[in-house]
């Protein structure tokens, strides 16, 4: 069983979701990602999702777009990605999930990249603009070699086929998207979002996370539900935009991983 | 030796949305189901009669279809070898070939029910096409556009606006037409529902670039049918265009795909100069890449960041080219080259000055080209020259940039810093 699959295995022993925050590796530096790794599992973070900073993110709203920015301002390559991985999974002691563009992935070429990835110590690959249909062929029999999970995602748009489509190309968990928009939004959850998420988990058979403007420790409560898996990013990004550069930030940072995870644990 | 011909592969290439290695369908899962639904709407009213005659009678009635094919020959004598023809579409309603494209895809989005188009523009004459098309069939529309380009095409933003279109700024990245495609497709994810994206060139997602294509075949059907009358042969020597997207050269190029005896050309953006960033030439400096929802040649550094560009034209500064065309340069059929800025903006004075025309500064590449070409050719050869749109919204940038290039002395600009380059 894959580090991922277990940590969804866990959680359902203790009968709770599992926290899944979000960073953009490099933002604002690669040394300060190596310290937010150890801050997010400190504050309890059962998987952490680490995102490869791309020029042209269109999945993404501005605080994302705004970090990939500022990663790759500070000089961020894949391979200093892979080496923070590298020297920080062991001791941060949860899985890691690259949260990435597909060309990135095919600049260094599929084989190289998985070999890479899995050499450092990442546990699964989410590509955002790579759907099953163009995984099939290449990406994830190579993906499969090196030991890697491919989580793949579905949307308030998938229809019955592609739910079975995505579940089929995904090891370890799915992600589904709370709503049809770019990460980052801020806000009230979508009004059908518990009802869909209930009707795709019953389609899928395999742990469903959520993600996508969830930013309060109330909405993460209501998420976790419905859902195997609650995904907070953006508002994780904000605050090391407002923090970064200051020795504050990965207290500040673990402090409200705490506040985001305490209604998991029965707390809040 | 039997002739594989290009015109069967591409209709098998259009079955699976792919051309070869290149092309298909990245994007987030949001807009896979869409994707699915406007294949098949476009799939089904393309054949379909009523579909056709609607756009059939707009393109002729609305947008003045068909274009005048033009005998240059003060052009030709000047040049002293080939005789030139120049495909008029910068005489269609709203000033360029994009029109062609908005119109059809806008009958399509009424088709399908959506009640909003939105899309991304350069030059902004595809904005302009869109926001035109979208006035006449009552849709909403709302355009993005780098606001750098916003400052070098001042008057499209203007007339944008006067045709009811909202014009929003995108601030991103150089501020240029590829942060402009980000944003629309942001934009598109979230309100797919309802919303139609008008992509205005032969990229994006499949179906986009064969439907964005068979729009614009027209040009080389009606160019192929005018030749035929004037000079007793179907086809030119030589055909002519430049390559943004590449939407204006692939519909001059389809009509004389199976021709041998006609050689095509593409002209990109080669801008100030060869380093990386100072050009738009994909086919010079461009690696395998994804972008924008398609597999093709990009401009890139070896991490697979997007590099910035740079051409006079905002329509040619792109740094990704419709996946076809790498395909179609592949098989060797269509040549790829470059005119730098000086070249297009020589280009673009020559042909005011013997043929009281002002070309578009996109077209003004192909025209560079054709400086280069008919020299070297005899009299009764024929070169065929997509004019892809008029120079009107040029007028003042060209002005600005000659101003600059005075004031300097020459053209030196100082080289932009190459932002990445993985040192691994
Ligand atoms: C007049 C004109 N020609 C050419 C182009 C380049 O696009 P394409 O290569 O798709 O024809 C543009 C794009 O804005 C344009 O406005």
């Amino acid at each position: 069983m894959s580090a991922i699959s277990e940590v969804f295995e866990r959680c359902r022993r203790e009968k709770r979701a599992a926290f899944i925050p979000y960073i953009t590796a490099g933002d604002p530096d690669l040394e300060t990602t190596g310290e937010l790794l150890g801050a997010l599992a400190s504050g309890g973070a059962d998987l952490i999702e680490l995102g490869v900073p791309f020029s042209d993110p269109i999945a993404d709203g501005p605080a994302n777009q705004r970090a990939a920015s500022r990663a790759l301002a500070s000089g961020t390559h894949l391979s200093g990605i892979f080496e923070v991985v590298a020297r920080h999974r062991a001791a941060v002691g949860v899985p890691i999930l690259l949260f990435t563009y597909f060309n990135p992935i095919h600049a260094r070429g599929l084989e190289r990249f998985a070999e890479q990835a899995r050499d450092s110590g990442v546990d699964g690959v989410l590509c955002l603009d790579l759907p099953p249909e163009e995984a099939e062929a290449e990406y994830l029999p190579v993906m499969r070699k090196s030991g890697l999970d491919t989580i793949f995602l579905l949307a308030p748009t998938s229809t019955r086929q592609r739910i079975k489509k995505a579940a089929a190309a995904s090891t370890g968990f799915v992600y589904y998207v709370s709503r049809t928009g770019v990460t980052g939004t801020q806000g009230e959850l979508p009004e059908n979002l518990m009802k869909e998420a209930k009707a795709v988990r019953r389609k899928v058979k395999m742990p469903l996370a959520v993600g996508f403007g969830v930013t309060t420790p109330e909405q993460v409560a209501t998420i976790a539900k419905v859902a195997d898996g609650v995904v907070v990013g953006s508002a994780l990004v904000r605050l090391v935009e407002e923090h970064g550069g200051t020795p504050e930030l990965p207290g500040i940072l673990e402090q409200r991983v705490k506040e985001l995870t305490a209604p998991l644990h029965g707390g809040g | 030796m039997a002739k594989v011909s290009l015109l069967k592969q591409r209709a098998a290439a259009d079955r699976i949305g792919r051309f070869g290695d290149y092309g298909g369908r990245y994007v987030p899962e949001t807009l896979m189901a869409p994707l699915d639904e406007l294949t098949r709407a476009y799939d089904k009213h393309r054949t379909k009669r009523a579909f056709k005659r609607r756009l059939t009678d707009l393109l002729q009635d609305y947008c003045g279809r068909p274009t005048p094919l033009y005998h240059a020959k003060r052009l030709s004598e000047r040049l002293g070898g080939a005789q030139i023809y120049l495909k008029r579409e910068d005489l269609l309603h709203t000033g360029a070939h994009k029109i062609n494209n908005a119109v059809g895809q806008a009958l399509l989005a009424v088709e399908m029910g959506k009640e909003r188009v939105i899309a991304e523009t350069g030059a902004g004459q595809h904005g302009v096409a869109t926001a035109t098309a979208a006035a006449l069939l009552g849709l909403q529309c709302c355009v993005f556009m780098g606001s750098e380009d916003m400052r070098r095409q001042r008057l499209n933003v203007h007339r944008m606006r006067l045709l009811g279109a909202e014009v929003r700024p995108v601030e991103s990245g150089s501020r240029t037409l590829k942060d402009a495609t980000n944003e629309a497709l942001r934009d598109w994810v979230t309100h797919v529902r309802n919303t139609h994206y008008i992509i205005g060139s032969v990229l994006g997602p499949n179906p986009f670039p064969r439907m964005v294509r068979d729009f614009h075949s027209v040009i080389g059907i009606e160019a192929s049918r005018q030749l035929k009358k004037k000079i007793r042969r179907a086809y030119p020597d030589v055909a002519i265009a430049c390559v943004g997207g590449g939407s204006n050269s692939i519909g001059l190029f389809s009509a004389f795909l199976d021709e041998p005896r006609t050689r095509l050309i593409g002209v990109e953006g080669g801008g100030r100069g060869q380093q990386l960033g100072d050009h738009a030439a994909r086919f010079d400096g461009g690696t395998l890449g994804v972008l924008h929802g398609t597999r093709t040649l990009v401009l890139q550094d070896s991490d697979g960041q997007v590099m910035e560009t740079h051409s006079v034209s905002a329509g040619l500064d792109y740094p990704a080219v419709g996946p076809e065309h790498v395909f179609l340069h592949d098989a060797g059929r269509v040549e790829y080259t470059s005119a730098t800025d000086d070249e297009a903006l020589a280009g673009f004075h020559l042909l005011a000055e013997t043929e009281g025309i002002l070309p578009a500064l996109e077209s003004s590449h192909a025209i560079a080209e054709v400086m280069e070409r008919a020299p070297r050719l005899t009299s009764d050869k024929v070169v065929l020259v997509n004019l892809s749109g008029r120079g009107d919204k040029d007028v003042e940038s060209i002005l600005e940039e000659e101003e600059k290039r005075r004031a300097q002395g020459t053209e030196a600009e100082p080289p932009r810093p190459r932002p990445h380059g993985d040192p691994s």
